[in-house]
Formats: C-alpha cells, structure tokens, sequence
C-alpha cells in the first residue's frame, strides 16, 4: 500500500520541477491541440484556402471598374465634315460606340431609360463656324449617372478623346492649359491592383480575429477551458497557445494572395516581401487582440462570429480606404478611421506592392499601426487574463 | 493560514455571494487525506460553487479555505499542481480522439513526450478503453467519456480529486464500474472530493455532507447518519433533513 504513494509523491515533484523550469512546453501541447481542431474541420479549412482565392478571382474578373464601348447618342445640328470629323474622333476610340441621334435633345431621356445610351454629345449648329472664329467652342455633353461610378469614367474619357480632338487639328485650336496626366504605380488603372491588398488586409483580419475569438469561445462554451485553467497553465500560456496555429495560418493565407495575386492578375511587387511580412506581423497582432477581445464578452460561438463581424470585418471594408476613399468620407468617419488598423496596414502593403517603398517611405502608417497593436494588445490580454481569474 | 497539513481541504465559514444571492453561506469542512468525502444537495445547493472555489475558478467573498495545505487566496498556482478536476460535462475534446485527448491534458501538466505516451498507455488499459485509442470521443458512449475524463482528470496523480457529479447520466452498471475505480484511487491515498444526486452513491462515501441552499444541513459518516436519524436509508435521511428545513 505504501509503494503506490511513494510512486505518485516522486512524480509530483518531478512534475513542478519541470514546469517551473519550462513554462514554454505547456505552450506547444495548447498550440497542437488547437492545431489538430483546424486540421480536422475542413470547412473551416475550406474558407481558409479557398475564400481568398474565389474572392480574388471575383474581384479581379467580375469588378473591372473600366468601362468600355459605351453606347454614345450624337446629336449632330451642324452636319458638317467639321462635326463629322469629331464624332469619327469618338469612334475610333476604343471607349465608346457613337451612333447619330435625329430625334429632339429632350428625346435623350428616353434613350437612357432604354438603355440604348449612356451618353449624348450634342454639337451646336454652327460648330465649324466657331471652330474658325472663337477661342473656345461650347459643346455639350449629357451623361446618365444612374451608376455614378461609370459616369464618372465615361465623363473622363470624353474629356480624353477632345483632348485628341484638338491635338489632331494641330495648332489650329489654341489650348489655354495643355494637361497630360501621368498615371504612376497602376498606369492602366486595373482594378486587381487595387484589390489584392485590399483582400491581404481583409482575409487577415477574418482568420485572425474571427477565427481566434470562435476558438476560445467554443472552448468556454463546451467547458473545455475551465479543465485548462485548474491545471497550472497560465492565462498568457493559453493565449499564445490558442493562437499561434491561426498566426501560421494568417501568413500561409497572406503569402498564397500574393502568390496567386502576382502570378494571375500579374500585380507587380516592387518591394521587398521581408518587410511587408514584417509590417504583416504588426497587423496581424492588432487583429488577434481584437479577436480575444471579442473572446471576453461573447458567451457563444454565434455571439462571437456577430460581434467579430461588426466589430472588425465590416470597419476593415468600410472604413479603412479598400472601397470608398477615406478622403470623400466626412469628418466624423475620417476621425473613426484613425483606429482602423486596416487603415494603415492598406498604405503599408499598396506601398510595399505598388510603389516599392521602403520602411523609411512607411514610418508614419507603421508608428500609428505598431501604437494600435500596442494598445489593443496590452487591453484585450490583461481583460482576458481578468476574465478567467475570477 | 496555519491549517494543520493532514487535512487535504478545509474551510471555515467559506461564502460565495453573486449579487444579493447566497450560493455558499458559511460553509465549514475539514477532509481528510485519502477520504472519499460527498456532497450531498439538491439542485443549486452550491455543490459546484463550492468545488469551483476550491479549483481556484471562482473566489470566494469571505471565509478561509486551505487545499493540500495551500491558500486559496494567494497560492492557487500551487493548489493547481495537486488537484485533479472532473466537471459535470466531461470536458474533453469531441472533435479529437481518445489518444490525443489524454496527449493535450498530459502536455498542459508539463509531462515531457516520454512520459505522455507512457500515461497514454497506462490510462487505456486503466480505463479499459485500449481498442479506442484512435478513436473520435464524439462517437464514445457516455459511459466510456466519463472514464475518458476521470483518466484525464488523474493523469498528472494528483493528491486530491474534484469530482463535481461525475455519475449523472450514466447507466447504473457504469456506474458500479466508476464507484471501483474511485475506490482504488482513494485506497492509494487519493483524496476524492465528490458531489452527486445520487442517493446510493452516498452510502458509498467515507463521510456525507448534505447541503442545502448553500449550508451544510448534516456532515457524519453514513451509517451514523442512517442511525441518528433513524433511517434505513440516505435517501430517507435526505427526505426528512430538507423536507424538515
């Protein structure tokens, strides 16, 4: 009777000499557990490899932002070779698909209702007249905005093609400011350029902080995480365990953007990758304190996929400058933009791809994202910390 | 707090308030080293509230309470490495098997890669689960989870076992099973620490103590309460102490 006890007092002391020596070995038995919980979910799994790249094939294939061969009613009142040489101007670019209009200018509505133009130029009677005699020749342009963001190119590209218009006449028609813009980083506006940072920041901020906050929410709903917290593991222990997995995962997502990015939609990548994966750790931090944040307040795993949808996905695609520019947003948004990690990562990784810029062109996005990580970081594990010591 | 050190768990006058309700209310207990020692209550007595104060998951609002001889207050770290701590719900991992379940809860106790595939071995064939050791828990019957548990519980052998109704649910005849194992582990010098609803599993006990809206309404050894009470059984004590409150 007395043998078993001897046996069990000896590894008792065996054991807290080990842990007192190596806290860090509790960290990989956390880690690979949560690591063995991804593995064998393969939805989870699924949304993790496959998400971004349907969400790239999407963006980059289906919202191309340039418009092209746009429907272009002419209403012509000089009919002369003068005006004629204008609508040809029009034809031979590839932006639009000009037809002669005879009805009335009112009738132009009904075009656009029909769907049968999306624009109208209309050409004064005594259009050669003026183009002789004066300076500047009134010509008058109706535009239908029903999709503002198409009007605003079809409005720009008409602004191109008279632009052509005037230089073919050679210097027959004084241009008071000759503007030729130069279009850098993206010079021909592709609309994948713009989204697969964009995705970067979003499919991060999803697996970090989404993934991380379900995670440890279902520990506490399934009262897994009360068995862990009466063993001798601590809170920080458990925090890094639960997620390293999703760090390793967040980075093996980020590198397969840039890959299918760079190699499929052939976005350049200037800069250097070491620093963007560096900066990439800054932001990934920031999303995971957001993801155990979530973590202390939700009771459910729905609770949490709820709050970690509104809390950190919605802002990361509203409010970062991914869709709608910060600058056109008013001022109270702009404010709330500025907690935004999105916000600042978006300048790192469109900087590091696009323009190449090094660390020392980035240290005002860097500072203010290394200064939320930091704050976000120290709050969300000291309320976890709290939170399980009751 | 000098408690004397041959006590595994005692307390004087524990109480736990959540809010203006009185879960524990000065609840007073001394447990020996290798006593099986039950809890006895019905629903929302404080039976869990107490074992969760003593696990260091909750703290308490007043009151002392010493477990292995260590504060709960200030030395809930130390207590950790003595306790063993089985919840009513089985906490183990639905989505893992069997062998990796054993394998994260040694891992958490810091056991070296030798020694968890050492007590990976011996909990199967402790446990008599040996042809389930790959597979899925979710698929395990209760039966057999339940001993899932109570092997995790006491992988790292610790000197006191928190068993917070460990039977419920379960068929009488695993039932039987799981009162042997408890046995066998107190007779080695486990203290066992056990909260159940179910009378007859308290005539197992060393010593019963019932409760009722967190106070201890009886504490004796069970054929001393069947004699004082003048019953034949611990239901019928049960019955006439929380009828007669």
């Amino acid at each position: 009777m007395a043998e078993p006890i001897k046996a069990r007092r000896w590894t008792g002391t065996d054991r807290s000499r080990a842990d007192r020596g190596a806290g860090g070995s509790l960290i990989p038995a956390i880690a690979r557990k949560e690591f063995l919980h991804i593995v064998y979910d393969p939805r989870t799994l699924a949304i993790v490899f496959l998400m971004p790249v349907i969400q790239l094939l999407m963006f980059g294939y289906a919202m191309n932002m340039e418009v092209q061969h746009v429907d272009m009613a002419v209403v012509d009142l000089a009919r002369t070779p003068e005006s004629q040489a204008l609508a040809q101007q029009f034809r031979g670019s590839r932006f639009f698909h000009p037809f002669y209009f005879d009805g009335p200018v009112s009738g132009i509505e009904g075009l656009f209702k029909e769907e049968r133009a999306r624009v109208a130029l209309i050409i004064p009677e005594d259009f050669a007249r003026q183009l002789r005699t004066r300076m500047t020749v009134p010509l008058q342009f109706v535009i239908d905005a029903s999709d503002a963001n198409a009007a605003a190119f079809v409005d720009s590209y008409c602004t191109q093609v008279l632009a052509d218009f005037n230089q073919s006449r050679g210097g027959e028609l004084p241009v008071p400011f000759d503007v030729r813009s130069a279009v850098l980083f993206n010079p021909h506006l592709k609309s994948s350029h713009f989204f697969v940072p964009g995705l970067m920041a979003m499919i991060l901020m999803m697996i970090s902080a989404l993934l991380t906050s379900v995670a440890i929410t279902r520990e506490k709903e399934t009262g897994t995480m009360e068995q862990i917290l009466v063993s001798p593991v601590r809170p920080r222990q458990i925090i890094v365990g639960k997620v390293l997995p999703y760090i390793i995962l967040a980075f093996a997502d980020a590198l397969l953007i840039l890959l299918v990015g760079v190699v499929v939609f052939h976005v350049p990548f200037r800069g250097s990758l070491a620093l963007l994966l560096l900066l990439t750790t800054l932001y990934v931090f920031t999303a995971l304190s957001l993801g155990l944040m979530v973590s202390t307040f939700a009771r459910s795993q729905q609770v949490a996929m709820m709050m970690a949808q509104v809390l950190t996905i919605l802002p990361t695609m509203m409010l970062s400058g991914l869709i709608f520019p910060i600058a056109s947003m008013p001022k109270a948004l702009q404010a709330v933009t500025y907690i935004v990690p999105a916000r600042y990562y978006l300048l790192i990784v469109r900087g590091v791809m696009l323009k190449g810029s090094g660390i020392s062109q980035l240290v005002e996005p860097t500072v203010f994202l290394a200064a939320v990580a930091a704050i976000l970081l120290t709050v969300s594990v000291r309320r976890f910390s709290m939170n399980l010591e009751r | 707090m000098n408690a004397p050190v041959n006590f595994s768990v005692c307390t004087e006058n524990l109480t736990r308030k959540f809010g203006d309700f009185v879960a524990v209310d000065g609840v007073s207990i001394a447990v020996h080293a290798g006593e099986i020692f039950g809890f006895l209550g019905p629903n929302g007595a404080g039976k869990t509230t107490i074992i969760r104060m003593l696990c260091g998951l909750l703290k308490p609002s007043a009151g002392k309470a010493t477990v292995a001889g260590f504060d709960v207050y200030t030395q809930s770290e130390l207590i950790k490495q003595k306790i063993g701590y089985m919840s009513q719900k089985f906490s183990l991992y639905d989505d893992l098997s069997v062998g990796q379940n054993i394998e994260f809860y040694s891992g958490v106790y810091g056991l070296s890669a030798g020694q968890i595939a050492q007590k990976r071995t011996d909990v199967l064939v402790r446990f008599g689960l040996e042809a389930y050791g790959s597979a899925i828990t979710k698929d395990l019957p209760l039966g057999f989870k339940q001993r899932l548990a109570l092997g995790c519980a006491m992988l790292h052998g610790p000197e006191i076992l928190f068993l917070d109704e460990p039977t419920s649910g379960v068929d009488p005849v695993a039932r039987r099973g799981f009162w042997k194992t408890i046995y066998d582990t107190a007779a080695g010098g486990t203290t066992v620490f056990v909260t159940t609803h179910y009378m007859e599993e308290a005539e197992y006990c060393h010593r019963v103590c019932i409760v009722d809206r967190g106070r201890i309404v009886a504490l004796d050894t069970p054929s001393r309460l069947k004699e004082s009470h003048g019953k034949a059984s611990i239901q019928d004590v049960f019955v006439n102490i929380v009828r007669s409150d």
